[in-house]
């Protein structure tokens, strides 16, 4: 534990940010105690669950396995950095309009996923959904209304 | 907004799908919970466990760990009972300490806690804690446990809350935490006369509830008082506990809970609060405690169970008595399992009408992580064995499953095994409507191939804990505004929906613009807890009471300010007429509690046992591979009774939820444990339900009753859906392939080796 912090710079949402971090810190636990950031949580700690999410240009990764040393040059979208003081991303708005989640804990996760999965995939089928979405887990087990959700969400996207 | 004060439009706002309050919240990643916060100045804890599963603690060894620099405390019970001299905790007994105090009696328990600024220099330093002990023998079976030598207590400590554990006061030499018995009617008598007898075992296994939010406390002690930050699901018996372990009043001790990130019964009564008071009150600094994943496996469990069941048949195929003895594996403290076995073993006997029963419930002390209240109270244990038996009665006696149930099933008006008469339970309308939702009646394409197909059912009934006391408040402000104060937890099952429903539709407002007071109990007034689909009721019932009181007493106001009747004066405008501006309140408040008689000592009779009765019933359709022992759900439907439905969105979200995670309960999840040792504590090792575990089919919905005692006719959905698919699937599996399991999971492995042993090629043992 004394090895030395460094400095590094990223964006983060769009913000170019820096940080002191040490070689053992994980992104969770950088963007929780110097951001205030705290839709990645740390639940399972082994890239299992998905509650870590978070993109990292372009790229959706597990934040409790990725260290924030990485960040440096990086640029990182968090959950918090989807919606604007005046709108919801399509993707939240279909979750909430289809109650697909129960907790929240890992929402967040499958908010990130699902704008990902649109990215690639912009209609998807059941199939399509269930597979992408497969490394996130909901122990509340909202299944059934995640699918409505992306479906919904893919219909929003289309229609803006 | 205006608010009037005349009468609501009925409807309005309940059985309205309202979009959950608290989602902007939640999808934006901004909702608040404990194990995320941090407080200015705060040290965090981690903690050094017990490696042994029972064993005198010889000596602790801290030394190397005070060395680590940024260590800035490293405490074991020695240094609690400087702050807390009696640090012994619990809701039915005060057996548990702070931290391990001259025995451990699991493997996992905390024995010592490291403070520091930085968790990782308190984890590091956790890990130079050195303990010696002296190892004792140690029980592991709720069946052993019974008739061993070996003590995990030696002395009882019933907390004195409860009247049924009082003759269990300084009790020596038993592992017996609670012996609940019901004995209705003459069950030898009956089973000589009987034409046939049917005995069977039933166990289930050690899962648990892990809530992706794991249990997480904040402690901020004080000389004038402590505020403790709380994933809890009853902030109102923390505050009381906490008080009794300071010798303080309850309203120098705050408790604050936001939203949970889940709990299924995993954070009921007292868990991380304790200890992070004691380390808060050592250190004079905020402590705060979040578990990781892998600890979750040594907070709290399922019960494991052990059920076995006897039912003597007529001629005509009636059950004429029942014979039920249910072991539960409490593990080393008693947490609430006392209840757990006394409110769930008084349904054992199952929803059917008997008139000789005999009920033993054991709560059992063993060594291994305690046990308590998950999605069920213990009734998905039970339902798993009388359901299952009632299949293997109805194919052994070639009675048809569905006319065997409907001979015998408990209907309105008579009396449940408790004598307590059956109001509101639609029990036989759920069966009719998960047969129809399964096609029953059609003809069933079994398959002859390498993959059979099969179907089965069945049904089951909970009492809910009774009696529970819930407080409620509403204040109307004077803009017309309406906030809500009340102690209920929404850990994810909508309840601060459905409670503003009920505010909005006794003063007719729009349920979105009613605000709910994230809980505080220097705010927000007593809940006994959100536990055991208890709120929709009872929290409901005091809602419903605050704002009719708050109603009246805008009518009052708009008399006294000499509006005529029938005014439909704004709110807004009653107040300035008033006070001669925007000011002042309106405070409604709302008290419940059900009426209840215990029940009697010796036969556990009772002519009013429960304030409502849960139904429930399940149906699934697998396919067997007969090559490979693998299952597929190819269909699991779902019907629950919850009087009317407050949100039907969220009744729907919950019957899912709780479907599914019962079928995780039911097909793979499993502790494994080697000599008291958790062998499988990660969520790589440990498999829970996702995406592809969902059945192709899912069929989930509600008969249309009314719960004629409830608010707005409505009961308590967020367990029901989990009690009936454990059986349903056994029975599948039985119709076919032609073997029982009576024993959970039902993993390809126990199928497959059930097909071999019925084939007479058994598998060898590992």
């Amino acid at each position: 534990m004394m090895t030395a912090a460094r400095t590094i710079s990223f964006k983060l949402n769009g913000m170019p940010v820096t940080a002191d971090v040490k070689p053992h810190h994980n992104v969770v636990e950088v963007l929780q105690s110097q951001f205030s950031l705290t839709g990645a949580r740390e639940t399972c700690g082994q890239g299992l669950c998905g509650c870590c999410t978070v993109v990292v240009n372009g790229r959706a990764v597990s934040g409790c396995l990725y260290l924030a040393t990485f960040l440096d040059g990086t640029e990182v979208t968090t959950v918090e950095g989807l919606d604007t003081p005046q709108k919801l991303h399509s993707v939240q708005e279909a979750f909430i309009e289809t109650s697909a989640f129960q907790c929240g804990y890992c929402t967040p996760g499958f908010v990130l996923m699902t704008t990902q999965l649109l990215d690639e995939h912009p209609d998807p089928d059941d199939e399509q959904i269930k597979h992408y979405l497969t490394g996130n887990l909901c122990r509340c087990a909202t299944y059934p209304q995640v699918i409505e959700a992306v479906k919904l969400a893919a219909k929003k996207r289309k229609g803006s | 907004m205006t608010m009037t004060h005349d009468a609501p439009k009925a409807g309005s706002q309940v059985g309205r799908s309202v979009p959950r309050l608290e989602g902007r919240d939640k999808v934006t990643g901004r909702a608040e919970y404990t194990h995320t916060m941090r407080l200015p100045g705060m040290l965090t804890c981690k903690l050094f466990r017990s490696t042994v599963a029972h064993g005198r603690i010889k000596s602790i060894d801290t030394s190397e760990a005070k060395k680590v620099p940024g260590v800035f405390a490293v405490v074991t019970i020695d240094d609690v009972m400087k702050v807390i001299p009696d640090p012994y905790y619990g809701p039915a007994f005060h057996d548990q300490p702070i931290l391990a105090h001259e025995k451990v009696r699991f493997v996992g328990e905390p024995v010592a806690a490291v403070l520091a600024m930085d968790p990782h220099v308190a984890e590091e330093a956790a890990q130079l804690i050195v303990a010696e002990y002296e190892e004792l023998p140690a029980v592991y079976d709720e069946v052993d446990a019974l008739t061993t030598k070996t003590y995990v207590h030696d002395v009882l400590k019933p907390a004195g809350t409860f009247a049924d554990l009082k003759h269990l006061k300084d009790a020596r030499d038993t592992n017996t935490a609670l012996d609940y018995r019901l004995r209705k009617g003459d069950v030898d008598k009956a089973f000589a006369q009987a034409a046939h007898v049917f005995e069977h075992e039933f166990k289930t296994q050690k899962v648990l509830h892990l809530p992706f939010e794991p249990h997480a406390s904040i402690a901020d002690y004080k000389d004038t008082g402590v505020t403790v930050y709380t994933a809890s699901q009853g902030p109102s018996f923390v505050r009381t506990e906490i008080a009794r372990l300071l010798g303080w009043p309850e309203n120098k001790v705050r408790i604050k809970v936001p939203y949970l990130g889940s709990g299924y019964g995993a954070k009921l009564y007292i868990k991380l609060e304790a200890l992070v008071v004691a380390l808060s009150m050592i250190a004079r600094r905020p402590v705060k405690l979040a578990l990781t994943f892998e600890e979750l496996f040594y907070q709290i469990t399922k019960h494991p169970s052990t059920f076995r069941i006897k039912s003597g048949i007529d001629k005509d195929g009636k059950i004429i008595a029942r014979k039920c003895e249910v072991f539960w594996n409490g593990g080393a403290y008693a947490d609430i399992g006392p209840r757990v076995t006394q409110k769930s073993g008084l349904t054992a006997s199952g929803p059917y009408e008997i008139d000789n029963v005999w009920i033993d419930s054991y709560a059992l002390y063993t060594n291994v992580t305690p046990a308590g209240a998950l999605r069920g109270f213990g009734v998905p244990q039970l339902v798993w064995a009388y359901e299952s038996h009632s299949d293997m009665i109805a194919r052994a006696l070639k009675l048809d499953p569905v006319e065997f149930r409907r001979k015998n099933l408990l209907r309105e008006g008579r009396p449940h095994a408790t004598n307590t008469i059956i109001k509101d339970a639609a029990v036989e309308k759920v069966m009719d409507h998960v047969l129809d939702r399964m096609n029953w009646s059609k003809p069933f394409d079994k398959s002859t191939g390498v993959v059979k197909r099969g179907r089965g059912f069945g049904i089951s009934i909970k009492a809910v804990i009774t009696p529970t006391t819930s407080v409620a408040i509403v204040n109307v402000s004077g803009d017309g505004s309406v906030t809500l104060y009340c102690g209920t937890i929404d850990m994810g099952q909508g309840s601060d929906t459905a409670m503003a429903q009920m505010v909005g539709e006794v003063l007719n407002v729009p349920t979105e613009t009613v605000r709910v007071v994230p809980r505080d109990t220097d705010v927000t007034p007593y809940d006994m807890g959100t536990l055991g689909s208890r709120s929709l009721f009872h929290m409901g019932h005091a809602v419903q009471r605050a704002a009719a009181d708050a109603r009246d007493k805008l009518k009052a106001l708009a008399r006294e300010v000499g509006e005529p009747e029938g005014s439909n004066i704004p709110v807004r405008d009653l107040f300035v007429k008033k006070y001669g501006m925007q000011a002042g309140n309106v405070i409604g408040t709302g008290i419940f509690k059900p009426d209840y008689i215990p029940p009697a000592p010796g036969t556990g009779l009772s002519e009013n046992v429960t304030a409502f009765w849960m139904v429930s019933g399940a149906g699934a359709e697998v396919e067997v591979d007969t090559e490979t022992g693998h299952v597929k759900i190819t269909k699991l439907v779902n019907v629950v009774d919850v009087g009317k439905a407050i949100n039907p969105r969220i009744v729907e979200t919950q019957i899912s939820g709780a479907a599914l995670m019962q079928l995780g309960f039911t097909m793979f999840e499993k502790m494994h444990i080697d000599g008291g040792q958790v062998t499988n504590a990660s969520l790589a090792d440990y498999k829970i339900p996702g995406f592809h575990d969902v059945p192709t089919v899912m069929d989930n919905s509600h008969v249309d009753t009314n719960q004629a005692n409830g608010p707005f006719g409505a009961k308590g959905v967020g367990e029901v859906a989990t009690f009936c698919v454990s059986p349903a699937i056994a029975n599948a599996i039985d119709d076919a392939v032609g073997v029982r399991l009576t024993e959970l999971p039902l993993n390809p492995e126990s199928v497959y080796r059930a097909i071999r042993a019925k084939a007479g090629k058994p598998l060898e043992d590992e």
